[in-house]
């Protein structure tokens, strides 16, 4: 509790002024966040409305068309239409289903996916609802119980595609979520906290973003996190040309909406976490805001320091785009995986590769400990109570996570696989092919009838 | 009696009966109103049942009924993705049993629309193959490229889709001026756009485990089963009728009959992908060699055909397709049969899905190439 009191952030003195000098505890606990949650909750969700037209306009983008244009100037106006549409359809409740488990599938999933936004660091100061010290784990726990909501819906609809659906996601997001809690461990260990805040500022430190120390661990955490939100080429629960629309095929109106929103604002979520884990969240515009500060005129219109938490909004939002558009990219260029290629992709490749990861990034780690701390080659120093390489020691990581760990953990992945189906297809044509051949030759086969 | 209903209570709660699936015939990916009941093992199959006939109209019995003339545009209307394959079928058929001697520049029209008829049918295959296999941009990417081939289509016949544009005895016009130019502007574009297709489905990994070893067909049971097209040389068995019987003038030019090695999933999709390049080498070769002439031969305004029977059969982008009219010299036939390949390539489902997932199910549906408005006629 001492914790969280620290960490969360003083109310303004305006709004001290407001509630009065004896309610200040009011004011920390109750206005403020509130006011942070009303706002956050709005962005998110208009964002959220317009993700799925950014979707539409980079899958048409991608496939050479035009997408949406027809609804306001370039069909900007294509979410509101597209949200009216869904509030004023059919709440269509199938009879034979499971009539509370029905309705109350979207709300889990819905709710899950919201609550999360809580603790994600949108900017620097106060920029964040609440800044908890196990930020990252809070994540993790909530946002697998969306899992919760895709079952109950696939099995209270009592349609076998709804049924199959739900299997393969509950399947899907177990061991996707291993793989993902394993990912992140390396960066953590550079970090040395679960505090979203804490993670960017220790970034801000090393003055280097993770994903340079952990290459492994930023792939691992990206491909299960498509896992994790199903998206193509995982989108095996939904998969629209197998089971039409898996666990929401019975779904319509405003509860398919819900359902949509969870979606994509787990994507939001999961970029998000990737952002502030590997790309140094909401850091690299501090240049801009040093010398937009520069011109003293500004200080009449804007403070530095909120000046300075703007564009530290803008530079994370800008990451986070970034990353929600390789996700998109992926989506609409990549065939879909099937149910056991899925299983053994996440258990033999990504659980594997999470867990050598973390042993390799430990073994980097000690090595490279002060000599006071019984490191070998004492590339890090103590500043201020945390340890943070120095100039040699950022090179030293960045040679390990690159030409370290990726070519050890590829050798262990091949080792493991070596023998699998889908490892190496070309070279088991080609002896298929041979194999043919030569039963061909010897006559066991009939020959192909010739022109 | 105890213990009986114990154990009848065991084997419902333990003893996990096969789940039945109804996939269509409303299914997005079923191609159109095919109904297959699945009985699957957790996600694996057990047996494949299709039950068709959803787009039944009864196309060999109306032709009982209807003149030669007037049966030619119900043939458009049984592979709709390759109308005019379909026709030259037909017309030919009927050609055979009047012994009308087409016209040269007729046969080489002919010639240039049904290969570019082909390679719009298999842009359309490519692209809903692999929009079940979840690649959805390869089907917006085809579509773009048959558009150009329909454009061409609706300049000279007037419609896009049921192209109806042979007659008995040649063509009911010559080409419009700039048909030449615009289809020699196609087949400069296509090359680069199947390269384009290759590089995202080739070697991609997740399409290569997806169709490698899927189905696999060996080239004997792919014989027994009567399996033609592309379908059957996937397998590698050399079968073309464009070679081993050549109608129209396929027997003046030069092509290649593409063949597969091992009978996947995969292969099929080689083959089909090599046919698409052979038939742009056909157009090339007909439209250099294209004469000057008539397109129209001299036919009887009714046609009323001697007494005999024939079958004729053409190489249609599914396979073999082939017709059978029986005339008692009247001016309606007797008898009209189709041999659709669609129809007898769709058998092979079950041999080919068995054993496989519910995913795999989708791409074989794929991989066959069916259209119901044939499956059924």
């Amino acid at each position: 509790m001492m914790e969280i009191a620290t960490t969360l952030l003083a109310a303004p003195k305006w709004i001290i002024d407001l509630v009065g000098k004896d309610n200040v505890f009011w004011a920390d606990y109750v206005v403020v966040p509130v006011i942070k949650i009303v706002i956050v909750l709005f962005v998110v969700l208009t964002v959220v409305a317009y993700l799925v037209y950014v979707e539409r306009k980079v899958s048409a983008f991608i496939q050479a068309r035009l997408g949406p244009m027809r609804v306001g100037p370039w069909g900007l106006l294509q979410p509101l239409a597209d949200g009216l549409k869904l509030i004023l359809k059919e709440d269509i409740v199938p009879l034979k289903a499971d009539k509370a488990v029905f309705l109350l599938a979207p709300i889990i999933s819905v709710a899950a996916a919201l609550v999360v936004l809580a603790v994600v660091p949108w900017g620097a100061a106060w920029a964040t609802i609440s800044s908890v010290n196990i930020g990252l784990l809070f994540i993790l726990a909530v946002s697998s119980v969306g899992v919760l909501g895709l079952v109950l819906a696939g099995w209270s609809s009592n349609s076998k595609y709804s049924l199959l659906g739900a299997l393969r996601s509950s399947a899907q997001m177990v061991s996707y979520e291993v793989a993902l809690g394993l990912s992140i461990i390396g960066a953590l260990m550079f970090a040395r906290t679960l505090s979203m805040t804490g993670i960017v500022e220790a970034q801000q430190a090393d003055g280097m973003w993770y994903v340079l120390f952990q290459p492994t661990g930023f792939l691992v955490y990206l491909i299960s996190a498509l896992g994790e939100t199903n998206r193509a080429p995982f989108d095996l629960p939904e998969a629209e040309s197998e089971l039409v629309a898996g666990y929401h095929t019975e779904y319509s109106g405003f509860r398919w909406a819900l359902f949509m929103m969870a979606e994509y604002a787990a994507i939001i979520i999961t970029s998000s976490v990737a952002v502030t884990l590997f790309l140094g969240g909401w850091t690299g515009l501090g240049w801009l805001s040093n010398l937009i500060s520069g011109w003293s005129w500004t200080h009449s219109i804007i403070s530095p320091e909120n000046l300075q938490v703007i564009l530290s909004i803008f530079a994370f939002v800008a990451k986070l785009f970034a990353v929600i558009y390789v996700y998109m990219w992926i989506r609409w260029t990549w065939p879909r995986y099937r149910y056991d290629q899925l299983m053994e992709l996440g258990w033999k490749w990504m659980i594997p590769a999470g867990l050598a990861n973390i042993v390799l990034t430990g073994i980097w780690y000690v090595l490279a400990l002060p000599k006071t701390s019984g490191g070998l080659f004492g590339l890090m120093q103590n500043q201020g109570g945390r340890l943070v390489a120095s100039g040699w020691g950022k090179i030293y990581f960045i040679a390990t996570g690159f030409a370290g760990t990726v070519p050890i953990i590829w050798g262990i992945l091949a080792l493991i696989n070596r023998r699998s189906r889908d490892f190496n297809l070309h070279e088991q044509r080609q002896l298929q092919v041979r194999l043919r051949r030569e039963r061909l030759q010897k006559g066991a086969e009939p020959q192909p009838a010739g022109d | 009696m105890q213990d009986q209903e114990a154990a009848k209570a065991q084997a419902t709660l333990f003893d996990a009966e096969e789940m039945v699936l109804n996939m269509g015939p409303q299914h997005p990916s079923t191609h159109g109103v095919l109904r297959v009941i699945l009985k699957l093992d957790g996600e694996t199959v057990t047996d494949v049942d299709c039950d068709i006939g959803y787009l039944h109209r009864g196309v060999e019995k109306i032709a009982e009924n209807d003149t030669y003339a007037m049966i030619t545009p119900y043939w458009d209307r049984l592979d709709y993705v390759a109308a005019v394959s379909n026709d030259l079928c037909y017309v030919e058929g009927v050609e055979k049993l009047l012994q009308v001697e087409v016209p040269k520049r007729a046969e080489y029209l002919r010639v240039i629309l049904t290969e570019l008829q082909r390679i719009a049918s298999h842009l359309l295959w490519l692209g809903t193959h692999a929009i079940d296999i979840g690649a959805v941009t390869v089907l917006l990417y085809c579509f773009r490229e048959r558009e150009e081939i329909l454009k061409i289509f609706e300049d000279f016949i007037g419609a896009r889709l049921t192209a109806h544009a042979f007659r008995i005895g040649g063509l009911w016009w010559d080409v419009y001026p700039e048909f030449e130019q615009r289809v020699r502007d196609f087949l400069r574009i296509l090359p680069g756009r199947i390269d384009e297709y290759e590089t995202l489905l080739n070697t991609n990994r997740i399409w290569l485990s997806r169709t490698v070893g899927i189905g696999l067909l060996p080239a004997e049971e792919a014989i027994n089963l009567s399996l033609t097209g592309p379908v059957l040389r996937g397998s590698g068995v050399k079968y073309d009728v464009r070679k081993a019987q050549p109608y129209s003038a396929y027997a003046e030019f030069d092509f290649e009959v593409p063949i597969g090695e091992n009978g996947d999933t995969y292969d099929r999709y080689l083959c089909r992908m090599a046919e698409m390049r052979q038939s742009a080498f056909i157009i090339e070769q007909a439209l250099d060699g294209l004469p000057e002439g008539p397109v129209m031969a001299k036919v009887p305004k009714v046609i009323k055909p001697p007494v005999g029977e024939v079958y004729h059969a053409i190489e249609a982008p599914k396979g073999e397709l082939g017709v059978y009219l029986v005339s008692d010299g009247t001016g309606k036939p007797y008898r009209m049969r189709i041999r659709p390949p669609s129809y007898i390539n769709l058998q092979s489902l079950k041999r080919m899905a068995v054993g496989h997932l519910v995913a795999d199910v989708v791409a074989l549906i794929g991989t066959i190439d069916i259209v119901l408005g044939e499956v059924d006629r």
